[in-house]
């Protein structure tokens, strides 16, 4: 069936969600205006996740997206978790031992993050209690480290991405007596997840990648015209750095099956993620832990599934690559994005349709001829004109929803075509899938009166 | 309020649109400031019009004609200040649908003589009109209209590009690959169109009243006994709608509401200031479907207007102050249409803008307008709807009325306007409001053959339904009910969304043959629940003698017959065809098309007699159909009802109340409507998804396997079996084709049509419905025929096709259709005997290109596998879709 307008933008409004910074005494002191972000699922269940949230005993502001392959485990948990290792990692070392004072003594905590929920966030209760304690050893160990420097927060990004990695391998390892949370960590370690996370603070906007999401600084040149600059680095077997480093980290005699068809070991599109143990453990463990696992696990063919040509693992890391930027007053936003919207857009485009978006979202007064002299030929100009300007825009509120329209929508013009989205979007969910990846977009503004 | 709040939002109407004062010339004055009433209302008069817009002044001015006098005419405003005088004035007579054509036609010779009639100038003047083709599809089907116009006598003709061009040196003909040229269309001042037919009325004695509201009608006993003013009450006996967008409203304002389902959508157009060389007043109006655009010349400048892909409804909530007010020029609305006009003639750049205009037009769910008196409150006509084709449609759509109201009937097949096609189900404001946005596109979007509407769907269902769409159903909707096409098999390319939109052979072919052939071979179940179906029961004879007499079968058989008959009117045309079941000595089952639900409801309401003891229920509801047609039926319902089922045990044309599975009182009809042998099971609702389970289960061995209504259609078209409503009409009499079997004239009382069908039998027919099988026609490579494709005998126009279908068993196509015999000289219908048919070459006309076609009065014997009863030979099926 056709679906109508309204029907159209309901699909595409379903999981937006806006955030402003709160202004103190009418001004915005922090750098950041403020976020859109939606996500549009065309797995079912979706297995893009996103987070935001504020640090609050440092300063700066976290944002992610997280691409889940194999199942949403492991994005959920990345999503979960991955903020608070790199909080617990920017922490002073008087920060950490009054947190650990308090939880010793049964105080309340200190809050370290203030999220910003998505409509359809949710927080794994079950898990939680697991989760904390992985937590807490970890802070444990950097009280005792006490290295007594400041903290450097490409360090900081580098150390929570890999400890996280590090626990959740540890706890599939270990288990756990419930069986539900045994059969989670698990899920979680056998699923993989990229993850493209960015810490603003002040001029400061650090981006910490792992894996073929992205993140796009939009910049505003002199002339008006919008460009793009990456801030990040995709892992995978069209960036051949990365195909160097992997192939480094092996012998020769595996060089030939080390990338095939473009995926690791024939198998895995990004070259770096989260979980996925399957290309991280040996064999030995694998079968170990398969075997003794619950019976779900035992019956399913692709946890049991040993790649090919497995012969020096770990193939695969969680470590990610820090790129480190200095505001400019003309970078006016920052895009992250799950590799559903890159397949399917160039960050060109993409620059200029959310610059456009958040410089031009005014309504226009409607045209009245009156008693002026207009030919059609001026009226056609100046309708030609101011079309192009409101077009789709006029629908959105939220930037990340206007991407999205695009991205699904777009014509050879580069128009959004309303019977292409219509078409897109009422795709039976078994098609859906091949027509595109579930897409989530993060856009940042930022506030140039500060930069 | 409603009175107050009418008051008025009238006056802000006009306020909101100061502008259009200077288009017309006749009425100097639209000040709002009130006059006094010079005449006060008339107490009772014999007819009432409400609306003084083109329609309502037809109306008046053919009833007054037609000698009826006593007739006041109310306009809550000024006379044909509404829509009327807004709209562009076009008459054109380019229709797809003949009856429409035909009020087209009418309308454009009526106001050819109008400003000689009554001597107030009309503007009409006869400027042609060219419809422009962007693609070849689109000149098919303009092809397709121009073989209509021609054996109507209307001139017409496809022409080039170029010589588009020299009729009007401003079409840029780049893109186009054909076109059509009218030259009888004629443009007018459409408001003093109007004008003129009220001031001849007057001449004829109708009061006009303006600045009169209604606010609403009163009924009694089902009859309009009056009208509420806000000037007083007027008793009357006739109540017409004429009120335009606003008639829903009206409709609803009485206790007993008539529903008139029509909505308003804005309308816009454009009007220029003069060219630096005026354009003349006789350049042709162009028409650009492709690129959604009208033009006409206008005062030297033009008028352009058309119908965006985007429409803005309104007054979804009723009349509403604020939306009036918002009634303005909108120009990025307005822009792509701007795009499409500088795109046709460029050379119109630097012209100056004069005004774009915001009128509202009001659309109907089918895009035909809506005629004739309400179901329910007899006395209450309606004229309504036009989908902004109001002056084209006015003249003749007044006629018909006029004709209906005065003579009981019209003097032409009007049913596909008639108002009794729709029911409450049309009306809701939701339904509608979704519907018109997709309506007013689709007055400019190609319409092939077996095009469905997208929006209001999946209002009424089988139980069914989720069953049969998960087993690859492909679906389309007649009054509301969906109802399966065919079924997509599994592993077919489910990517298709560019559904089978195409003049030539379809992508279902090979699917729709299939399901044939199983009809055929093996069996299959097609879902047929959207039937209407009624019973009549009384606890005498009442029923029984209320039957014969309003049916011309013999109904009184033996309990358990099925019994073929039409319902006919007093000139002995088909009102309704139907099969009616004795369930028992005084009850009756009566199964008719889906689309009769208002009207044959309406129609035995209105004759049966006041009896408390007779009753008649709709329970079109309460049972499913489903139809399990083929030679394999017999056993699959045999094993699931241990029930001897062979033609000894259940002969044709019976019905039988049994148990199927584990389910009792299915009513088993031996009938599958498509001359195959089968039975037609009416199942309880809530039996239907375990007998439907039991017959696939039970089925298997058999080779059973779904079907849908194409395949259906295919077989009863080449067994020549005539539907209702497609074939079949109230001008269409039992004589005429070919069914004298289904009428007993001597079965011992009178019935209605009796009179008028013995006159048949003695003086004979003049018309004949004829089969014909195309003989030279490619099935893969040539053009499919529809519908409507004019036939011609010897090379000349006697008539044209009503269905067509590819015959998978013939593999050629079969187009049923009616047969004249117009004189050579004089164009007099003379009667159609059985040598006239049979001695005769025949070509059907396809867009144009004609084909040779064989004519038959009786099918292929050998297509019928079945044993038939005696009384019933091979014509006695009746189908309907």
């Amino acid at each position: 069936f056709y679906l109508t307008p309204p029907q159209v933008n309901s699909i595409l409004k379903a999981n937006e969600y806006s955030f402003k910074v709160p202004e103190f005494d009418g001004k915005n002191v922090s750098s950041v205006l403020g976020f859109d972000s939606n996500q549009l699922p065309a797995n079912a269940p979706i297995e893009d996740r996103r987070s935001a949230a504020t640090c609050l005993q440092t300063r700066g502001m976290l944002l992610g997206v997280f691409d889940g392959h194999a199942g949403c485990a492991c994005a959920q948990a990345v999503s979960e978790r991955l903020f608070y290792y790199i909080a617990v990692s920017l922490l002073p070392h008087e920060t950490l031992l009054e947190i650990e004072n308090a939880v010793e003594s049964g105080r309340a905590l200190l809050p370290i993050l203030q999220w910003h929920k998505h409509p359809n966030d949710y927080f794994s209760k079950e898990a939680s209690k697991l989760y904390f304690n992985s937590l807490r050893t970890y802070w444990q160990e950097l009280i005792d480290l006490n290295s007594g420097e400041t903290t450097d927060v490409r360090e900081a990004l580098i150390n929570a991405f890999k400890r996280l990695d590090n626990d959740i391998s540890l706890e599939a390892q270990v288990g756990d007596p419930n069986s539900f949370l045994n059969y989670l960590v698990l899920r979680v370690a056998f699923s993989g997840a990229t993850a493209c996370v960015a810490h603003v603070d002040g001029v400061d906007l650090h981006i910490a990648n792992t894996g073929d999401s992205r993140a796009m600084l939009g910049v505003q040149e002199e002339d008006g015209s919008w460009s793009a600059v990456n801030l990040s680095y995709d892992h995978n077997a069209q960036n051949e750095h990365e195909v160097a480093r992997v192939k480094m980290e092996h012998p020769k005699s595996e060089e030939k099956s080390l990338v095939k068809q473009d995926r690791l070991l024939g198998l895995l599109m990004p070259f770096r993620a989260f979980g996925d143990v399957k290309f991280k453990w040996s064999i030995e463990l694998q079968k170990r832990v398969v075997e003794s696992g619950p019976d779900q696990l035992n019956d399913n063919e692709y946890t049991k599934f040993i790649p090919p040509n497995y012969h020096t693992p770990p193939y695969l890391t969680a470590e990610p690559e820090v790129i480190h930027h200095k505001l400019r007053p003309q970078d006016k936003f920052l895009v992250l994005a799950t590799d559903g919207l890159w397949e399917t857009m160039h960050r060109q485009d993409v620059a200029r349709i959310v610059g456009e978006y958040l410089t031009g979202v005014h309504h226009q007064q409607p045209i009245a001829v009156g008693g002026y002299k207009v030919t059609l030929g001026q009226m056609h100009g100046l309708l030609t004109e101011r079309r192009a300007r409101i077009s789709s825009v006029f629908e959105d509120q939220n930037a990340a929803t206007h991407l999205i329209r695009h991205a699904v929508g777009n014509n050879e013009f580069g128009t959004v075509d309303h019977e292409r989205l219509s078409k897109m979007l009422s795709l039976p969910e078994e098609l859906a899938r091949m027509y595109r990846d579930d897409i989530t977009i993060i856009v940042v503004q930022f506030n140039s009166h500060v930069i | 309020a409603r009175m107050f709040l009418r008051l008025l939002s009238d006056i802000q109407w006009r306020a909101a649109n100061p502008k259009w004062r200077g288009m017309t010339s006749s009425r100097r004055s639209t000040s709002t400031t009130a006059e006094p009433h010079p005449v006060s209302l008339p107490a009772q008069a014999q007819v009432v019009i409400c609306g003084g817009g083109i329609t309502g002044t037809s109306v008046a001015y053919h009833l007054s004609k037609m000698g009826w006098k006593d007739i006041v005419l109310l306009e809550q405003g000024r006379l044909a200040a509404g829509t009327t005088r807004f709209c562009a004035g076009i008459v054109s007579t380019a229709r797809p649908m003949s009856i429409e054509l035909k009020m087209a036609h009418y309308s454009n010779k009526l106001y050819e003589q109008l400003e000689q009639e009554t001597g107030v100038p009309t503007g009409y003047t006869k400027t042609g009109s060219i419809s422009l083709a962007q693609t070849q599809d689109r000149l098919i089907s303009l092809k397709r209209i121009a073989s209509s116009l021609n054996v109507m006598g209307i001139p017409c003709e496809i022409i080039t590009p170029k010589e588009a061009v020299q009729l009007h040196p401003l079409i840029n003909i780049h893109d186009l690959v054909g076109a059509m040229y009218v030259p009888e269309d004629a443009l007018v001042t459409s408001a003093n169109v109007s004008l003129a037919l009220a001031t001849a009325a007057s001449r004829n004695g109708v009061q006009i009243h303006e600045r009169t509201s209604v606010s609403h009608v009163t009924v009694q006993k089902g009859r309009v006994t009056g009208v509420e003013t806000d000037r007083g009450r007027i008793q009357c006996q006739y109540f017409v709608n004429c009120a335009g967008q606003w008639a829903y409203e009206l409709g609803h304002s009485g206790e007993e509401p008539v529903h008139i389902p029509l909505h308003a959508c804005e309308h816009f157009y454009l009007l220029t200031h003069p060219l630096t060389e005026p354009l003349s007043s006789s350049l042709p109006t162009v028409v650009d479907p492709d690129g959604r655009i009208y033009v006409r010349n206008w005062q030297g400048g033009i008028l352009s207007g058309g119908f965006e892909k985007n429409p803005k409804p309104l007054f979804t909530e009723g009349r509403n102050q604020l939306e009036i007010q918002n009634l303005q020029e909108d120009w990025d609305h307005f822009g792509p249409l701007l795009s499409a006009l500088l795109r046709r003639m460029p050379g119109l750049e630097a012209l100056q803008i004069m005004q774009l205009v915001n009128c509202p037009e009001s659309f109907t769910p089918d895009m035909r307008c809506i005629m004739g008196e309400s179901p329910t409150a007899r006395g209450y006509f309606v004229l309504a709807g036009m989908n902004s084709a109001g002056i084209s449609y006015g003249g003749g759509a007044g006629k018909y009325l006029a004709e209906w109201m005065v003579n009981g009937y019209p003097s032409d097949n009007v049913w596909p306007l008639d108002l009794k096609r729709f029911g409450t189900l049309q009306s809701s404001r939701t339904f509608l409001r979704h519907r018109v946005m997709e309506v007013m596109p689709l007055m400019c979007d190609l319409k092939v053959p077996r095009w469905d509407f997208q929006t209001g769907r999946q209002l009424r269902t089988s139980p069914l339904y989720d069953r049969l769409d998960a087993q690859g159903a492909r679906w389309m909707e007649k009054h509301g009910f969906e109802r399966v096409k065919y079924f997509v098999p599994p592993g077919n390319d489910l990517l298709d969304l560019g559904h089978s939109k195409t003049f030539y052979k379809p992508d279902w072919f090979d699917i729709v043959g299939a399901e044939v052939k199983c009809c055929k071979e093996a069996v299959c179940v097609i879902d047929m629940s959207s039937f209407t179906k009624f019973e009549i029961s009384s606890t005498g004879d009442q029923a029984l003698e209320s039957l014969q007499y309003l049916f011309s079968n013999d109904l009184d058989v033996p309990v358990g017959h099925v019994v073929h008959t039409g319902m006919l009117n007093e000139k002995g045309g088909y009102e309704n065809d139907c099969s009616i079941a004795r369930l028992s000595k005084r009850s009756f089952f009566m199964i008719s098309p889906t689309d009769q639900q208002v009207h044959c409801w309406a129609w035995l309401k209105n004759r049966l007699p006041d009896d408390s003891n007779l009753t008649l229920e709709d329970v079109t509801w309460k049972y499913t159909a489903l139809n399990l047609i083929g030679p394999r039926a017999v056993d699959v319902l045999s094993e699931l009802s241990y029930a001897p089922m062979t033609a000894e045990h259940f002969p044709s044309l019976f019905c039988k109340e049994m148990s199927v599975g584990y389910a009792n009182g299915i009513r088993v009809m031996s009938i599958t409507h498509t001359g195959e042998p089968g039975f037609v099971l009416y199942i309880p609702i809530e039996y239907a998804l375990h007998v439907y389970n039991e017959v696939m289960n039970m089925g298997q061995k058999y080779g059973i396997r779904n079907a849908g209504y194409y395949a259906l259609r295919s077989l009863r078209i080449e067994k020549f079996f005539a539907f209702w409503g497609q074939d079949l009409d109230a001008f269409t009499t039992p004589m005429e084709c070919g069914r004298e079997f289904q009428v007993k004239l001597e079965k011992g009382m009178d019935f209605v049509g009796q009179e008028a069908l013995l006159e048949q039998k003695q003086n004979g027919v003049y018309k004949r419905f004829t089969m014909f099988i195309l003989e030279d026609h490619d099935t893969d490579m040539d053009l499919w025929p529809w519908w409507g494709e004019p036939i011609f005998r010897n090379g000349r126009y006697v008539g044209k096709t009503t269905s067509s279908a590819y015959s998978y068993t013939l593999e050629r196509h079969v187009c049923l259709g009616f047969v004249h015999n117009f004189d050579e000289k004089t164009g007099e219908e003379l009667v159609v005997t059985t040598d006239f048919i049979n001695q005769g070459e025949y070509e059907i006309d396809i867009a144009g290109q004609r084909f040779q076609a064989k004519a038959k009065l009786y099918p292929f014997s050998s297509l019928f596998t079945q044993r038939r009863r005696k009384d019933e030979v091979e014509l006695s099926g009746y189908q309907r879709e």
